[in-house]
């Protein structure tokens, strides 16, 4: 408490006297809950309530430190839009948005599906900077990408070759994928087709795990569970390592240790490649995992990495150009001066073509990272971070900035 | 006594005097202790959990340790090479330097965005100065009378009044700033900027920016050109930057501000230390459980000595 006084103390002597009207630089995160929504099979995966609008709490202190000695004065509003039905949900945001806009906020973090998401690049023009936080869906950076539609979240494509460059350095370049049934399942298992063809594994053998419904969790489920899954593995072709898409979430945890041949898993479960891990120490990482800690009272999630960084985004422009607008920001955020440290060991930056944040993806089991691609050995001619995902000559956005 | 032995030693053609070298090693929890004329390993002595931050009194009759994960300074005296007390820090302390004059000490506290400002004698602390998130770089005018803290996220430098513990000025630089390092003559500072890539050269009287220096080495990507560790020469001319995963030390003219070398050294390297006479500078390379030695008049590596695991921090003795 003391000390906070002192720092407020320290801040406002140290206010250049030309920032007296402190330049304010408006945000919101804009989370859309669905209603009913199935419980994961593990309760650790349980979402927090304030899943992702934690990060950007951080995100706005990290600001603010920097903002009030440039005079900046940094405010974000966490919205949640509960929805009943998916359909219901990008007029819900679209709504929530226009108020947002009408209140001077120029930059709005999507927590939303994809869909939803492009409905509201769509409805806010150039009123406002949509930066997608969580939606995977390579056609946000492809075909239905949008000049004011940033991404942070990486896509499938960059998390599948992140994945795949540590199977080949391993040399594991026989894969048995198991896919679930749900399209979001269907689209990861085709990221891992396209990603097998670009780095040269073989997916040696494919079979669909279908969702037949009934609970996610029941008291003593692993005992049918330690019997359906060897059954359901056995005399596959020759594999090095099973490769799970489960983006739903409702079987690959079920997988590791179950298989019928004494296999590594990977994908959605065991080894998974992901933006953040509460082991994730590299890099300074130990004060940042703590500070969001101290201030969330849990672990912090690849979603709250995700909302924190892009409003570290935001901070850097605003605090680098001294502005607000929306074509100064879009423009520094997209050109070769930006740059932004995520913990990472390296700066992040935008890729001009498709607005995709490039980024090191961490691979990590359950307790601790084991590894962080791009590999070495995956060179690229501008920067390695490229050998993720779509690169600038495949891509399919075709738009002027 | 010593004084008129030391011009002796030299206009007898012998070798220049045996400095002692410290290095902290994070990973090993251990200080490795090398004799500046064989560059052996002379010892190896238990430091605390995760000494990172080392520096030494001016009389070289103290070793001052960051013990980061036991949230102390360790006091280490140098003749026998037993801790012979411990200082209080503030939690996590990385980065310190100590006053020209041997006291007090300023400690960043990385965790807790706090310089803590501790004496030596009464072993008591004397301020605890808010400052931006995640301070690391830590350095001292000539004079004394200025501190400067970098701040990782906040990526600022914030210079302190000695006397006052106040920041008065800002200056904001490019991505997670590292370390500061002033000129002999106090008129430049320079701060490392380790995800930006760029050391800027600063004017420390009014905190202004007059140039920043980039890398660029062939074969080597961008993103791995990270300097942190910074030393310059006390006549000014030349300036050495440790740029991390590169596995280079870059030498950069003084005076033009450009690179005129990169020198190979072992796997990212981090903190530099001269000896005394300025003929050997010394690199932590922490990824290959080495220190690399530079001769500073050739400019050229002569030597790579095992340490402990993971090297931080390198100090050598005044004396």
């Amino acid at each position: 408490m003391i000390r906070l006084a002192m720092m407020a103390a320290m801040v406002l002597a140290a206010v250049p006297a030309s920032a007296q009207d402190a330049q304010v630089v408006k945000s919101a995160v804009l989370r859309v809950d669905l209603a009913n929504k199935l419980p994961p099979i593990s309760r650790l995966d349980l979402a927090p309530e304030n899943m992702g609008f934690d990060g950007a709490l951080l995100a706005i202190d990290d600001n603010q430190t920097t903002g009030r000695f440039m005079g900046q004065d940094f405010v974000n509003e966490n919205v949640l839009v509960p929805v009943a039905t998916l359909e219901a949900a990008p007029q819900a945001a679209v709504a929530e948005m226009e108020r947002l806009i009408a209140d001077g906020v120029g930059f709005i973090v999507s927590m939303a599906d994809a869909e939803t998401t492009l409905a509201m690049a769509d409805a806010a023009g150039d009123r406002a900077l949509i930066i997608n936080a969580i939606a995977p869906e390579d056609s946000l950076r492809n075909e239905e990408c949008r000049a004011n539609m940033l991404h942070v979240a990486p896509s499938r494509a960059m998390t599948t070759d992140a994945l795949a460059q540590f199977l080949l350095w391993k040399k594991w370049t026989d894969w048995f994928l198991i896919y679930g049934s749900h399209p979001d399942d269907i689209e990861l298992a085709e990221a891992y087709r396209r990603t097998a063809r670009k780095f040269g594994a073989k997916i040696v053998e494919e079979r669909v795990f279908e969702d037949t419904g009934g609970a996610r969790r029941t008291d003593t489920g692993h005992v049918q569970v330690q019997k359906a899954i060897p059954v359901f593995t056995q005399r596959a072709e020759g594999h090095q390592v099973v490769v799970a898409a489960d983006e739903t979430g409702y079987f690959a945890a079920y997988l590791p240790y179950q298989t019928w041949d004494p296999r590594p898993v990977v994908g959605s479960a065991g080894l998974r490649a992901v933006t953040w891990h509460p082991a994730q120490e590299a890099w300074g990482a130990p004060q940042f995992q703590n500070r969001f800690e101290d201030l969330a009272g849990r672990y912090m999630r690849p979603e709250d990495y995700q909302v924190w960084l892009s409003l570290r985004v935001l901070g850097e422009a605003a605090t680098r150009t001294q502005s607000t607008e929306y074509q100064v920001l879009k423009d520094f955020i997209l050109g070769p001066e930006f740059e932004v440290a995520g913990f990472k060991g390296q700066k992040l930056t935008f890729r001009p073509w498709d607005g995709q944040l490039r980024q090191p993806i961490l691979l990590t089991g359950p307790r601790v990272l084991v590894s962080v691609s791009p590999q070495e050995e995956f060179i690229h001619q501008v920067t390695r971070l490229d050998t993720l995902g779509t690169d600038q000559p495949e891509t399919g956005c075709q738009i002027e900035r | 006594m010593l004084k008129l032995l030391a011009p002796m030693l030299i206009a007898l053609g012998l070798p220049a005097q045996a400095y002692t070298i410290y290095v902290s090693n994070e990973k090993g929890n251990t200080i490795t202790v090398i004799d500046s004329e064989t560059l052996e390993v002379t010892a190896t002595i238990d430091a605390g959990q995760r000494p990172r931050g080392i520096t030494i009194s001016p009389d070289g009759t103290e070793l001052y340790v960051c013990a980061s994960d036991d949230d102390l300074v360790r006091v280490f005296d140098t003749a026998t090479l037993e801790e012979k007390h411990t200082l209080p820090s503030g939690p996590d302390p990385e980065l310190f330097i100590l006053h020209p004059s041997g006291n007090p000490l300023y400690i960043a506290n990385e965790d807790d965005n706090l310089v803590t400002v501790t004496d030596v004698h009464t072993h008591t602390i004397l301020a605890e100065i808010p400052v931006g998130v995640e301070p690391e770089g830590m350095g001292i005018s000539p004079d004394g009378s200025v501190v400067v803290n970098t701040s990782e996220t906040t990526n600022m430098a914030h210079f302190i009044n000695t006397e006052t513990f106040e920041i008065f000025q800002n200056t904001l630089v490019d991505q997670r700033p590292r370390f500061a390092q002033y000129t002999a003559d106090g008129s430049l500072l320079f701060v490392s900027a380790e995800i930006g890539g760029t050391v800027s050269v600063i004017d420390p009287s009014n905190g202004e920016i007059l140039h920043k220096i980039s890398f660029d080495v062939p074969n080597v990507v961008p993103e791995a050109l990270q300097p942190v560790g910074v030393r310059v020469t006390s006549d000014g001319k030349k300036i050495f930057v440790a740029l991390g995963p590169a596995n280079r030390v870059a030498l950069i003219n003084g005076e033009t501000f450009e690179v005129e070398k990169y020198l190979l050294v072992g796997q990212r390297v981090w903190q530099l230390a001269f000896d005394p006479d300025e003929k050997y500078l010394y690199t932590t390379n922490g990824n290959s459980n080495d220190i690399s030695v530079i001769d500073v008049e050739a400019e050229k590596v002569i030597k790579s000595i095992q340490v402990g695991q993971q090297p931080w921090g390198v100090v050598v003795s005044p004396n």
